[in-house]
C-alpha cells in the first residue's frame, strides 16, 4: 500500500514538474511520467488486482484524472457506505427508524450510534438476545455503469507508439460489482461496543475498513466514552453513509482533495487509526470529539509515523420544529508529516522520521431540513506545509521558492425525501486552489468543479434487510496539466460517471 | 460565464426543476382522508399542533414495524419481541399520570415516547422534535374512537415527598410483603415471584414483573416521584393494577424508598439500608408467603 502512495505522489510531482519546470524533476523518481502518456496509467482495475483499498483507488483514479491519463478504462470501486440492518433484526426496527434514506443517518439514528449501538433500555448485551441473532451484514452493488472522460492522450495510430499523440474522448460501459462490505458490530456488553468492518474491492481483496472498541458512557456520563482503534473521523456529514456511488460521484473530492505537488496523504474521508474521546448530551443534539491519531492515514501495519495528529469536532443541533432537526458544527484536523528520515544505504528507514512539518484541515458543515428538503452544506480550508506542499524529497533542504500550499473547497448536497421509500439527491461540489506551493505554477491547477444527481428507490422496507434501486449521473471537472511542457499549461478535463444500480444490504 | 460554468449551472437547474415536480406530484396525492393541520377533531399536543397526515408518515417511518399498519400491535416484529407492542385501537396505556381505566394525557405519551420503556424493544425516541411527536400522537389517537368520545382522566396529586429514614424504608418493607408485592417481584425484587411465571397481559400476552435489581429505570420513569405515581396509578393493561385504594398519602413514599433499596445504583436509600443491614439483618423476617409461619 505504500507503494502504491509513493507512486500517486510521484505521479502528482510529475504533474506540477510540468508547471514548475525541471528544476522539481530532480527530487522525483518518476520522471518517465511527465506527459499524459497511458503506460504510466494506474487504473482503478489494477488497483483491485494489487490489494488497494478504496480509498487509495479513488486517489489513484483523481490523480489519473489530474495528470491527464486514461480514466475511462477505470473499474468501478466505490468508497463504501455504511448501513448495519444486523441492527435492525436485533432490534426490530425498520431502516427508516434510524436513516432518513438508508445509509444516513437521521437524528435517532445518530443518537443510536452515539449510544454505542445500544437503545439503552436494558436489552443491549448479547446476553439479552436471542441465541439465534448473530451481528453480521453483508453489502455488495451489482450494477451498470458507464464512465466517460474528455482529452485523453491517445496515440494518433492505435497499435502504432511512434505515431505521436492525440486528444480523444474516452467511453466505456458494461455490467460491474461493486466492492463488498462484511460487518460486525454490536456490544459486547452493556456499555462496550464494537465495530469490525471488512472491506472488499470488487476482486474479493479485504481488508479492515474499520475495526474499534468503544467504551460507552464512562462513568454512567454520556458526555465520556472512549474508542480505540480505526474509525471514521467523526464527520457531521459522513461519506460513509452518503447517498452516491457512482466513480465520481462516490466520495467528497473536498475530503479527498491534495494540493499539487503535495505529499500530505491525508483524507477527510479516510478512516484513521487512534483512540477518540467524544461525547454528547441525551439527545445527541449537543455532539463534541477529541481524537488522537496516529500519522499514518490510517494504514494499518504502517511503522513509518511516529507521530500523532489531532482531530476535533464540534456540533450542536436545535429542534426546527415542523422544519425538523437542524444541526451545524465545526471541525479542525491538525496534522504533521516528517521530513528527515534516518536512512539504510540511502533508503529512508521507517519510523525514524523527524524534522515534523504540519498541515491542516479546517471548516464548517452544516446539516438542514426543510420539511422533506435537507440541506447539507460543507466547507473546507486546507494548508500544507512548504516542505509537505512541495514534495520535497526527504533530508534535502526546501526547494527554491517553495511556500505553503493552501485551498477552499466545499460542496452543497441537497436530498428531498418524497418519502420514506424515494430520494433525490443532487450535490454542487468546488475546490479553489488559493496558493500553490510555488507561484510559478498555475493558480487554477488542481481546481475541481463537480455536479452530481441521483435518485434512490427503496421497494421495501422492514427490519430484516434492504434494496434500493440507485440511479446516478455525476460529472466532474478537474484543471490538469497541459499536454506539453510549457510553463502555465492547463487543461480541462471532464469526467462523468452514469451509474445505475442494486444496492442489497442484508 | 464560461461554458463549464454554464454546464454546471444547467445541470443544477435540472436537478431543482426535477426536485420541484416531484414534489409537486406528491403534494398533489393529498392525506389520504387524514384531517389536515386545524382541520377536524382537536389536534392540540402541549404546546403543538398535530397533523396527522404528517403523523402517519412520520408513524410509519418509526412505529409501524411494532405497533402495526393499523395499530393494533400487529407489526412485522410482533411475533419476536417481548412484551407486545401496544395495541393503540384500545387505547390502554400503561404509563399515565391519570387514574386506571381512563386515558393518559398528551404530556403522558409524550414521555413515554422520549423516554422509551425499559426492558421492551420501545427505544427513547429523544432526538424526535415535539412537533414531529405532536403529529405522531395526533395520528395514533385516529386508532381508537375512545379519543374522541373520551377526555383523559385528571391526573393524580403526588404529594411532597417524606424524608428517607430507616423507619420508612422498613414501613415500605411491610407494605411490600402485606400488598404481596412479592408475588409477583420476588422476595428480593428480581421479578421472579411465584405468580410471575405464566403471567399475562389483558390481551393474553407473555409480560414479566420488573426486576428491580437489574433498573436502574421504572418502566414509567426514573425519579422516586415516577414510581409513586405508578402505585396509584397503575400499568393499565398489566397484572399491576393501582393501589390507590390501599395506599394513602405519605405510605406510599414508604414503598418508594424500600424499592429503591433493591435497585443496582448507588441510592441514599440503598446506602441507609446497607448500613442499617449490617447490625440488624438477623431482625428482619424473611419476605414471602408467611402463612405457615
Amino acid at each position: 500500500m505504500r507503494s502504491t502512495k509513493g507512486m500517486c505522489g510521484a505521479q502528482w510531482l510529475s504533474a506540477c514538474a510540468l508547471a514548475v519546470g525541471a528544476s522539481l524533476l530532480s527530487v522525483s523518481t518518476a520522471s518517465a511520467t511527465v506527459t499524459r502518456h497511458s503506460d504510466s496509467t494506474i487504473t482503478l482495475s489494477q488497483a483491485a488486482i494489487d490489494g488497494r483499498t478504496a480509498r487509495d483507488a479513488y486517489r489513484a483514479y483523481v490523480a489519473s484524472i489530474q495528470n491527464n491519463e486514461p480514466a475511462a478504462t477505470a473499474s468501478y470501486a466505490t468508497m463504501r457506505v455504511k448501513r448495519i440492518p444486523a441492527f435492525a433484526r436485533k432490534y426490530g426496527l425498520r431502516c427508516s427508524a434510524c436513516h432518513t434514506a438508508w445509509p444516513e443517518l437521521n437524528s435517532f439514528g445518530q443518537q443510536f450510534r452515539d449510544n454505542g449501538y445500544q437503545l439503552k433500555n436494558e436489552r443491549d448485551t448479547p446476553i439479552s438476545q436471542s441465541n439465534a441473532y448473530f451481528p453480521i451484514t453483508i453489502r455488495v452493488t451489482p450494477q451498470f455503469h458507464m464512465e466517460r472522460a474528455t482529452k485523453q492522450l491517445v496515440d494518433a495510430t492505435p497499435g502504432d507508439g511512434e505515431s505521436g499523440q492525440t486528444e480523444k474522448t474516452l467511453t466505456s460501459h458494461g455490467f460491474d460489482l461493486s466492492g463488498m462490505d462484511l460487518w460486525t458490530a454490536g456490544t459486547l456488553w452493556k456499555n462496550v461496543s464494537f465495530v469490525a468492518l471488512l472491506s472488499s474491492d470488487n476482486f474479493a481483496s479485504f481488508h479492515f475498513e474499520a475495526v474499534n472498541l468503544r467504551f460507552d458512557n464512562l462513568g454512567d456520563n454520556p458526555w465520556l466514552n472512549l474508542k480505540v482503534g480505526k474509525f471514521e473521523l467523526d464527520n457531521l456529514i459522513s461519506e460513509k453513509r452518503f447517498l452516491f456511488l457512482s466513480d465520481n460521484g462516490g466520495s467528497y473530492a473536498t475530503y479527498h482533495f491534495s494540493a499539487p505537488g503535495s505529499s500530505v496523504d491525508f483524507g477527510v474521508g479516510d478512516n484513521q487509526l487512534g483512540a477518540e474521546l467524544s461525547g454528547h448530551s441525551l439527545n445527541s443534539y449537543t455532539r463534541y470529539s477529541a481524537a488522537v491519531l496516529s500519522s499514518n492515514d490510517g494504514d494499518p501495519g504502517s511503522n513509518n509515523f511516529s507521530s500523532y495528529d489531532a482531530n476535533f469536532n464540534f456540533s450542536q443541533a436545535f429542534d426546527g420544529g415542523a422544519m425538523g432537526v437542524e444541526r451545524i458544527g465545526a471541525y479542525a484536523y491538525v496534522g504533521q508529516r516528517p521530513t528527515s528520515f534516518q536512512t539504510s544505504g540511502g533508503d529512508a528507514i521507517a519510523g525514524s522520521g523527524t524534522n515534523r512539518k504540519t498541515f491542516y484541515r479546517a471548516g464548517f458543515a452544516g446539516d438542514f431540513f426543510l420539511h422533506k428538503l435537507e440541506f447539507l452544506p460543507f466547507y473546507l480550508h486546507g494548508n500544507d506545509n512548504a516542505f509537505l506542499a512541495s514534495g520535497a524529497t526527504p533530508n534535502e533542504p526546501l526547494p527554491d521558492g517553495a511556500r505553503d500550499a493552501s485551498w477552499n473547497g466545499g460542496f452543497l448536497e441537497t436530498h428531498y425525501y418524497i418519502n420514506q421509500q424515494l430520494v433525490l439527491t443532487q450535490r454542487v461540489e468546488a475546490i479553489r486552489m488559493s496558493q500553490q506551493a510555488f507561484s510559478s505554477m498555475p493558480s487554477t491547477l488542481g481546481n475541481v468543479d463537480a455536479y452530481s444527481f441521483g435518485t434512490r428507490w427503496y421497494p421495501f422496507m422492514y427490519s430484516r434487510a434492504g434494496l434500493a434501486v440507485h440511479g446516478e449521473y455525476s460529472l466532474m471537472k478537474t484543471v490538469s496539466p497541459g499536454q506539453t511542457a510549457e510553463e502555465g499549461s492547463t487543461v480541462n478535463i471532464w469526467t462523468s460517471s452514469l451509474l445505475f444500480a442494486l444496492d442489497f444490504d442484508f | 460565464m464560461s461554458r463549464d460554468a454554464r454546464r454546471i449551472a444547467s445541470l443544477a437547474g435540472l436537478g431543482i426543476v426535477f426536485s420541484i415536480i416531484s414534489a409537486a406530484g406528491v403534494r398533489a396525492q393529498g392525506n389520504n382522508g387524514l384531517p389536515r393541520e386545524g382541520q377536524g377533531q382537536d389536534n392540540k399536543i402541549i404546546k403543538n399542533v398535530g397533523r396527522p397526515a404528517v403523523g402517519k408518515v412520520e408513524y410509519v417511518r418509526y412505529c409501524v414495524g411494532c405497533h402495526g399498519d393499523h395499530g393494533d400491535g400487529q407489526g412485522e416484529n410482533t411475533p419476536w419481541i417481548e412484551p407486545k407492542p401496544r395495541d393503540f385501537t384500545l387505547a390502554v396505556f400503561k404509563c399515565r399520570s391519570t387514574p386506571s381505566g381512563t386515558l393518559p394525557t398528551d404530556q403522558d405519551l409524550m414521555n413515554t415516547i422520549r423516554r422509551g420503556i425499559v426492558h421492551s424493544n420501545m427505544p427513547e425516541w429523544r432526538p424526535l422534535p415535539d412537533q414531529m411527536i405532536a403529529d405522531i400522537l395526533s395520528y395514533i389517537k385516529t386508532f381508537s374512537p375512545r379519543w374522541k368520545t373520551e377526555q383523559p382522566g385528571t391526573p393524580v396529586v403526588v404529594p411532597a415527598e417524606t424524608p428517607v429514614t430507616m423507619e420508612s424504608i422498613l414501613a415500605g418493607r411491610a407494605m411490600f410483603q402485606k400488598f404481596e408485592c412479592w408475588k409477583c417481584h420476588g422476595p428480593e425484587g428480581r421479578g421472579n415471584g411465584p405468580s410471575a411465571s405464566g403471567m399475562t397481559d389483558s390481551k393474553d400476552q407473555p409480560i414479566q414483573p420488573l426486576d428491580f435489581t437489574t433498573s436502574d429505570r421504572f418502566k414509567c420513569g426514573t425519579t422516586n416521584a415516577d414510581l409513586y405515581r405508578i402505585f396509584m396509578t397503575g400499568l393499565d393493561g398489566t397484572p399491576m393494577a393501582s393501589f390507590s385504594d390501599n395506599i394513602k398519602g405519605d405510605a406510599g413514599w414508604d414503598l418508594v424508598h424500600y424499592l429503591r433499596t433493591m435497585q443496582p445504583m448507588r441510592t441514599p436509600e440503598a446506602t441507609i439500608w446497607k448500613a442499617w443491614l449490617a447490625t440488624h439483618a438477623g431482625e428482619l423476617k424473611p419476605i414471602g408467603d408467611q402463612t405457615g409461619q
